[in-house]
């Protein structure tokens, strides 16, 4: 997992409340056998509309995703992070996640951001008024900027420390390899090896 | 759980303390040691695709063991799978286990079979280790003593990252089942009675320990019946305590301890079962000598009865969320309050899956089969769990019996338990099941399941309605009660 301590990027606006994960990714994508390559899935209903915002051009190449409260809610698949990580998100920013969403992402390396929701609207009106214009995210200080605006954001201090240190949960307990590799050592010889592959001696029941 | 050794200690703290790799600290979890990882194909995919970005190996190869099962077909099974998905999967495990050094039954393998079939039977289940599989139904291997728990697929990549898990202790249940089967009565009605008395949610946050004489007396086919279904109370693993019928069908099992280290083992595996005084977060009590054949009228695991009842009414039940969801079960399975559960008639058995596929379990279903016709009309499927339980069955004539019967004989796999190949009921079609989940659609979109023992989908295949042994004229008492 990639470390972030501050993202700048090109931010959309996504003036929608309740946007849950089955319209982030819905359930059809989940059938696949990769864990990448969900960048076509992202919203997959909504890019059908030329209009819709992902689909015009200033905002090509997006990186942070303003949108409005309750975002991420419903089923716990974690295919909708990474749908929005493999579209080019790094940072989501809402008044109000979905829990298993927000876990999810912080597990994954991608920074969910709460914003207070009249400082969403305020991000809006300048990201809006030029498109495409690049804001940066700087998790250190827990603030958004877009051009003169800086407001702050909250996210718990574990989670933000993992992402500052790139650990996902399987680094986090690589972090103990040395306990595991003594546990290893003391490992009963009768206990079960699946390899070298080895013959019944008799025919059980 | 603490690792304190003074304090009487159950079954499960013993294998959970064994397995501590670092207690956690101010609320965070223990890291837990994995012994045995199982893989199969639906639920690993993602997971080695996360180690391959990450550039992360299979910390221990020597520990995990991947099988096909949920997917594969049950006829033709050297022809090309037709199902698109289903062929990505498989072919996605066997490009998975090539790149990983991972060991993998495919298709046509003698070991092939459903991963809960297979791991005892190589012997690599065994009393206090802890295994895990992405499936809920790993608690099955909680019958020796092992401490065993389905898990999803961001664990799945973490134990084969780490070998390990961060985990929250469970609390304890005891499950105590005194008395003496009756002849026809089996482990699969003992689970059944056990989840319509909790609920399917009665487990949850609990490692169940099913004790008592009656657990006892049953062999580890049984055993593993009874802990297969401890997730459809709601509980995340189940165990038994290991005794001389554990140890007597471990020994000489391809995987099983040899020599000296047997030795060790049995002595270890003697130290396991749950201390006298020590105390369980809840207990609860069933009578083994009052158990009837029992059948699941619902569609959901905990909605069973006696076969010798009626549709239950909803209206006599108090809670109303249960009220409801038992007038939507009915309506959903077609069946009118009142009616005797022996009148229903059904349109299928299916006998198979990790719940009952074993050999016993074939046995059982072939002794009151024998030389009998099925009903008319009605569709039966005999699946063994794994490709070798089929080749014993085969070896005992079980396959003629079957056939005879007017039973399909088919080749291992999950099959018609959730439908994934092409084995699935049409809709509306009923069908007496030995699997474990009566969900809406689970074998098959509108299908109706009906849960039950081997003994009992016998019995009903022969009347063509929900029928125990004790229906039939024949004498039952020869069959074993297992
Ligand atoms: S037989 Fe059924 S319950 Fe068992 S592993 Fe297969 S699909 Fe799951």
């Amino acid at each position: 997992m990639e470390k972030i301590s501050t993202v700048t990027g090109v931010a959309v606006p996504l003036r929608r409340s309740n946007v849950d994960t089955d319209q982030i990714i819905p359930a059809v994508f989940l059938k696949r056998v990769t864990k990448t390559g969900f960048d076509d899935a992202l919203f997959h209903g909504w890019r059908q509309d030329p209009e819709f915002i992902l689909n015009q051009p200033a905002y090509r190449g997006a990186s942070v995703l303003v949108a409005g409260p309750d975002f991420g809610t419903g089923s716990s698949r974690e295919h909708a992070v990474w749908a929005l990580r493999d579209f080019g998100f790094q940072v989501v920013i809402s008044s109000r996640f979905g829990d298993i969403f927000r876990g999810n992402a912080g597990k994954q390396g991608l920074l969910a951001a709460l914003v207070a929701y009249e400082d969403i609207e305020r991000i809006w009106e300048v990201i809006e008024a030029e498109p495409g214009m690049p804001v940066t995210v700087d998790l250190v200080d827990r603030t958004v900027s877009a051009g003169e605006l800086t407001v702050s954001f909250e996210i718990d201090d574990y989670t933000r420390w993992r992402l500052l240190e790139g650990l996902d949960d399987i680094g986090l307990t690589l972090r103990e390899e040395e306990a595991i590799a003594e546990f290893e050592q003391h490992r009963a010889a009768w206990r079960p090896t699946t390899l070298p592959i080895r013959e019944p001696a008799e025919a059980g029941n | 759980m603490t690792a304190s050794s003074e304090r009487p200690r159950t079954l499960a703290e013993k294998v959970w303390d064994d397995h501590l790799v670092k207690q956690g600290e101010d609320g965070t979890p223990d890291l837990i040691y994995i012994d045995l990882h199982l893989v199969h194909e639906v639920t690993s995919p993602q997971a080695f695709d996360g180690l391959r970005m990450a550039g992360r190996p299979v910390r221990r190869p020597d520990l995990t063991i991947a099988t096909e099962d949920h997917n594969t077909p049950t006829l033709d099974i050297d022809k090309p799978i037709a199902d698109l998905t289903s062929r990505t999967q498989i072919e996605t495990l066997r490009r998975n286990a090539a790149e990983f050094g991972i060991r993998l039954h495919s298709l046509g393998d003698k070991e092939q079979g459903i991963v809960h079939v297979v791991g005892p039977q190589l012997g690599l289940t065994m009393p206090g280790i802890t295994v895990v599989c992405g499936d809920s139904h790993t608690s099955t291997h909680g019958a020796f003593g092992a401490m065993a728990f389905g898990i999803g697929t961001s664990e799945v990549e973490h134990v084969l990252a780490t070998q390990t898990l961060p985990l929250k202790p469970f609390k304890t249940m005891a499950i105590n089942v005194e008395g003496t089967l009756r002849p026809g009565v089996t482990a699969k009605d003992i689970i059944l009675a056990v989840i319509a008395k909790i609920g399917t949610g009665g487990g949850q946050g609990y490692v169940l320990e099913y004790r008592g004489s009656a657990i006892r007396a049953l062999s580890m086919d049984g055993r593993m019946t009874i802990c297969n279904m401890s997730i459809e109370a709601g509980a995340r693993a189940g165990m038994v305590a290991p005794d001389e019928t554990t140890f007597a069908y471990l020994k000489g099992r391809a995987h099983a301890p040899e020599g000296a280290d047997w030795d060790a083992a049995v002595e270890y595996w003697k130290t396991l079962p749950s201390d006298e005084g020590a105390e369980f977060d809840a207990e609860v009590f069933i009578d083994a000598d009052a158990l009837e054949p029992f059948v699941t009228w619902g569609t959901n695991p905990g909605q069973g009865v006696s076969l010798s009842e009626r549709v239950p009414d909803p209206a006599a039940i108090d809670d109303q969320h249960e009220r409801a969801a038992a007038e939507r079960a009915l309506e959903y399975m077609d069946l009118r309050p009142g009616v005797p559960l022996k009148e229903i008639k059904v349109d299928a058995v299916f006998m198979g899956s990790c719940t009952n596929s074993r050999i016993e379990d074939l046995r059982a279903f072939a002794s009151i089969v024998a030389g009998k016709q099925k009903a008319e009309g009605v569709r039966v499927m005999v699946v063994p769990g794994s490709a070798r339980v089929r080749l014993e069955a085969e070896a005992e004539g079980l396959d003629k019996v079957f056939e005879a019967f007017g039973a399909e004989w088919r080749f291992a796999g999950c099959s018609m338990c959730l439908g994934m190949n092409p084995d699935q009921l049409a809709p509306g079609e009923r069908c007496a099941s030995t699997s474990n989940r009566n969900f809406e659609g689970r074998q098959g979109k509108g299908g109706r399941t009906h849960l039950v023992s081997p003994l009992v989908a016998a019995a009903t295949a022969i009347r063509g309605t929900l029928s125990s042994p004790w229906d039939l004229e024949q004498a039952v008492t020869e069959v074993e009660a297992k």
